[in-house]
């Protein structure tokens, strides 16, 4: 049997509750190669954030476990860093310093200071947000934020890079924009990606594999679905290619016919 | 003075670049009253009110304490009689017979040692308890209880332990002031989001990292709030202490001169103490600000 890069084995998660608990995700099992880039979709209180914060060591799950290169991973760590939704960044620090202070971290005796500094400067660049490099995040545009928020993501040089609806809070040009620097990114370094989203074209457009979550409680992994469109991918090129239609209606009829939201019961 | 020049010059029908260097010496006259002008107004609109006010409490209080038979000083019988420690603060004629400046630099240095200590422990006790939900459960109702104790009821139980009034002094600065500083240090620490803990576990800092790059900035706006309330408590119980310690400070001159009959004294040692309270606030004040620039407005 062919060993798998991350794998997902058999996870649960159940949150205590006064008088029983929460089944948020049963049986949740995945295997994510080296390099790939994968998508989890899914309505919202899907539990595909609780997915993520598992993987990231952030929650622990209830069963089964997570494996990185065959060890199994149950705290957080740099090796998975997670570009937030809300950018997380430190208000009191410049995008530099909060670049810095990743770097720092990871690499510190590995290094030498102008080694990090260099290393902070080049992710920074590579989101093209070297120019605002003692900007402070209130004096810095929404996606200018994600943007440092990804360098300093990037900067951890994770085994995986966890992407928790990041272009979800931004306005469609933007989102556009920042899709594809994710897209030259991921072709350059050729990281490993999970990236929750609800964006059903930018999961088409950006994923290798999109996987689709069944509504809660107890969701679970409903398809898992293979986008083998060609890289690099052009946006506008895309649009109209059959493959990436097809791949569209897929996803579409998955969410919106089998597994329709329902309202809050 | 070259700023106003220049100014002056830029309204002028553009001279030339290359004469532009020999103009400045004629022009200032017009232009300089029309920059001053708003200068004034301004200055007019914020000073003249407490002006007015100031000269209104003068006249009511002369009038009231000129009959005779007054018992505290009028104003004039102030300015005639204690002249010398309003326009000379720092006069030095020996031992007892000091301008008050003197005195009130070492009510000052009291509170900034009393006040020193306070901020550092209540900094580190309000961490405590905003971090463990242990520590909050064990010591919140014990702070809650003793923080309504008034300052000086502290001092018999001081001067008992420490057998001296100098350091008994500074203890009950120190009691009067860290409350305030825990409790919004503790809150500050609750209110940290979830974010900045779940950016901390990924880059796995240690807790002394935590503290110092996430807790600190992160709860300082509060922080700050503790110590403004913390200083301005402090300079009310040092005069209070003093007058009961002794020693060289204002809180004991005021009592000295209680006792030797000077009132007039006592009213130039409460102006002394009143701005020099409120600077300490603003001093707080501004502190917080440069130290908390960029938190607030995340």
């Amino acid at each position: 049997m062919k060993r798998s890069y991350l794998k997902l084995d058999h996870i649960d998660k159940a949150f205590p509750r006064a008088g029983g608990a929460t089944e948020v995700l049963r049986d949740v099992d995945l295997a994510i190669e080296k390099g790939e880039f994968v998508s989890i979709i899914g309505h919202s209180g899907c539990g595909k954030s609780t997915l993520l914060n598992i993987v990231a060591g952030l929650t622990p799950a209830t069963r089964g476990a997570v494996l990185l290169e065959d060890r199994e991973v149950n705290s957080p760590g740099p090796d998975r860093a997670v570009v937030f939704q809300n950018h997380s960044l430190l208000p009191w620090l410049t995008a530099y310093e909060n670049v810095r202070l990743a770097v720092d971290k990871v690499f510190s005796g590995v290094k030498s200071k102008a080694e990090r500094h260099d290393w902070t400067m080049r992710n920074l660049d590579l989101v093209q947000m070297g120019h605002a490099r003692d900007k402070r995040p209130a004096e810095i545009s929404g996606g200018m934020k994600q943007r440092v928020g990804i360098a300093r993501a990037l900067a951890m040089e994770p085994k995986v890079l966890l992407l928790d609806e990041p272009f979800g809070a931004l306005d469609a040009l933007t989102r556009a924009h920042l899709q594809d620097q994710v897209m030259q990114i991921h072709a350059g370094l050729a990281n490993t990606v999970i990236m929750i989203t609800h964006d059903v074209d930018e999961a088409v457009l950006l994923s290798d594999r999109i996987v689709m979550m069944t509504n809660g409680p107890a969701a679970h992994v409903g398809e898992v679905l293979e986008v083998p469109l060609a890289r690099p991918r052009r946006r506008i090129e895309v649009a109209t290619d059959p493959t990436y239609l097809r791949c569209r209606e897929a996803v579409l009829r998955f969410l919106y016919e089998r597994h329709r939201y329902v309202e809050a019961a | 003075m070259s700023l106003t020049l220049l100014r002056s010059e830029d309204r002028k029908p553009a001279p030339s670049v290359s004469k532009a260097a020999v103009i400045p010496l004629a022009v200032p006259h017009r232009p300089l009253s029309a920059r001053l002008l708003p200068v004034l107004r301004g200055a007019a609109t914020t000073g003249v009110p407490p002006l007015v006010t100031l000269v209104l409490i003068l006249l009511v209080w002369q009038m009231l304490t000129a009959q005779p038979g007054a018992t505290l000083p009028s104003p004039t019988q102030i300015w005639a009689e204690s002249r010398d420690l309003i326009v000379a603060p720092f006069f030095d004629y020996g031992s007892q017979d000091i301008g008050l400046g003197w005195r009130v630099l070492v009510s000052l240095q009291r509170v900034g040692v009393g006040f020193g200590l306070a901020a550092v422990a209540g900094v580190l006790i309000g961490t405590l308890i905003g971090q463990s939900l242990w520590a909050m459960r064990g010591l919140d109702p014990v702070f809650q209880v003793l923080r309504t104790v008034p300052p000086l009821a502290w001092l018999p139980l001081s001067l008992a332990a420490f057998r001296d009034s100098h350091p008994s002094a500074i203890f009950v600065i120190f009691i009067t002031s860290i409350w305030p500083v825990i409790i919004n240090t503790a809150v500050g620490i609750r209110n940290i989001p979830q974010d900045y803990r779940n950016v901390a576990a990924v880059l796995r800092l240690n807790s002394l990292e935590f503290f110092w790059r996430i807790m600190i900035p992160s709860a300082a706006p509060y922080i700050f709030t503790g110590l403004r309330i913390g200083i301005g408590l402090s300079w009310l119980a040092i005069v209070a202490a003093e007058m009961l310690t002794g020693g060289v400070g204002i809180g004991f001159f005021i009592w000295d001169a209680w006792n030797s009959s000077r009132l007039p004294d006592i009213v130039v040692a409460l102006l002394y103490i009143g701005v020099v309270g409120f600077l300490l606030d603003r001093l707080v004040a501004l502190a917080g600000r440069i130290a908390t620039r960029g938190t607030a407005s995340a």
